[in-house]
């Protein structure tokens, strides 16, 4: 069970894609316009990786080394395209603004990543945790930078969430009349709030670890 | 490896790459077979949906969909260039009579790059709507030319060219007001709005000199080209 914990663990906080790996992050700045989309992407690569994950791990005895990665490719774009016909068909609005982020999830490279570097290696079950775990870091990320850009951007948030569930409302977080700060939206807010989120993650670790070397010795000389 | 071993490796490998291949690809039709449906009809959904905007559904009563001419490129008055895909133009009736011409058009020059509109012209040669379908201007600067973008939800930017043909306001004086015309423009982000304006202006000029023509056309046959 620890086990499982410690993926949960590496996926979400140690190794998390967006704020200590840095990979996948064509998706994750171009889509963290707002909460509501960002999430949605998320969960499309939530569902993505731990298929993904979970159907290399099964079939893994059966791929030769050699061509492992043409086969991790087809299995990868396969489900993304499951994905990107479901989504067309059942939330065909949000589809719409996901655009062609939706089948660009089959070169995000977190995914191919974990398939290669986990799943070839672990049972199914693990796999599949893992897989999802890593898309759930990612969509903590981009939910925290979405969040954030759509509020300092238009005081607004949640804003499109009646592309998923109808008659659901955005938030007025801030006066209606507040004017708006333009850059958050914009490509380059995207890389400003992400450089802080990152300092923060990094000076919460290093928080940590400065308490755990304090505690330490105090215990030892108990 | 001796040379025959090596040779058996790869057509193994080869096919186990059939295998998942095959397999992988009938997941995916099956998937396409089963949404196809859905996503048809949400598309044509969706086309309504536009098409309602400009023009209310209580205007007409044919088939609007299906009562299409094709408008090939180039074509200057609806800012086609040769590169474009062509257009439909749909043509709105009541009775059998021409209501309505529902058609897009592209205006090349906006800020950041074409703006694609959706203009419905009445059979009296007025504007009834235009709405702003595709467009890469400046978020919260020159995106108000979309009235889902615009502040001024009450009367958006976009809807002063309602109800407006060439007997309210003369072609000259199709401009906006920074340009001596007729047409508001919000202060900062004029390039948006002028490259809508004049975009409307000439796709109702076309509109207009080619309405008989237009509204007459067997449907689902194309526009010839114009000779000069």
């Amino acid at each position: 069970m620890s086990a499982f914990r410690e993926i949960a663990r590496n996926g979400i906080w140690k190794q998390n894609t967006g704020l200590v790996q840095l990979l996948g992050l064509c998706p994750l700045l171009a889509v963290s316009t707002g909460f509501v989309n960002g999430v949605s992407l998320a969960l499309a690569t939530v569902f993505v990786m731990a298929m993904a994950s979970g159907v290399v791990a099964s079939v893994r005895g059966f791929i030769p080394h050699e061509i492992r990665i043409p086969v991790f490719i087809l299995i990868i774009a396969s489900l993304v395209t499951v994905v990107d016909l479901a989504m067309n068909a059942w939330l065909h609005e949000l589809y719409l603004v996901l655009g062609i982020f939706i089948p660009l999830i089959v070169v995000n490279c977190i995914v191919l990543a974990r398939v290669e570097a986990f799943a070839a290696k672990n049972t199914p079950l693990a796999a599949a945790w893992d897989g999802a775990m890593m898309g759930v870091g990612l969509m903590v990320a981009i939910a925290v930078l979405g969040g954030l850009r759509e509020l300092i951007g238009s005081g607004t948030l949640f804003a499109g969430i009646e592309m998923v569930i109808p008659g659901a409302q955005a938030l007025q977080l801030l006066p209606a009349d507040y004017p708006g700060f333009l850059v958050a939206i914009l490509p380059p807010g995207a890389f400003i709030v992400l450089g802080f989120m990152i300092a923060g993650r990094n000076w919460l670790d290093a928080r940590a670890e400065r308490r755990a070397r304090l505690a330490a010795p105090a215990q030892a000389s108990v | 490896m001796t040379e025959p071993a090596a040779l058996n490796a790869s057509l193994r490998n080869a096919a186990i790459l059939t295998v998942f291949a095959v397999l992988f690809t009938t997941l995916m039709a099956v998937t396409y077979r089963a949404t196809r449906p859905v996503i048809e009809a949400s598309a044509e959904q969706e086309k309504l949906k536009l098409v309602n905007e400009v023009l209310p559904a209580e205007r007409y009563d044919n088939a609007l969909l299906a009562d299409w001419i094709v408008i090939a490129p180039p074509h200057a008055g609806l800012g086609l260039s040769a590169q474009d895909e062509p257009l439909r133009l749909f043509r709105a009736r009541t009775a059998g009579a021409p209501a309505a011409l529902v058609f897009e058009a592209v205006a090349p020059d906006g800020y950041g790059g074409r703006i694609r509109l959706l203009l419905a012209v009445g059979a009296d040669d007025r504007l009834l709507g235009v709405r702003v379908v595709g467009h890469k201007e400046t978020p919260g600067l020159g995106d108000y030319i979309d009235p889902k973008k615009d502040r001024n939800k009450a009367s958006p930017w976009i809807s002063q060219f309602d109800a407006k043909g060439f007997g309210e306001v003369a072609a000259a004086d199709w401009k906006v007001k920074k340009d001596g015309g007729r047409f508001d423009a919000r202060a900062g982000a004029t390039i948006s709005a002028r490259a809508v304006t004049h975009a409307v202006r000439r796709a109702l000029q076309f509109a207009v000199d080619q309405r008989d023509k237009l509204y007459s056309l067997p449907a689902q046959s194309a526009l010839q080209k114009e000779t000069p």
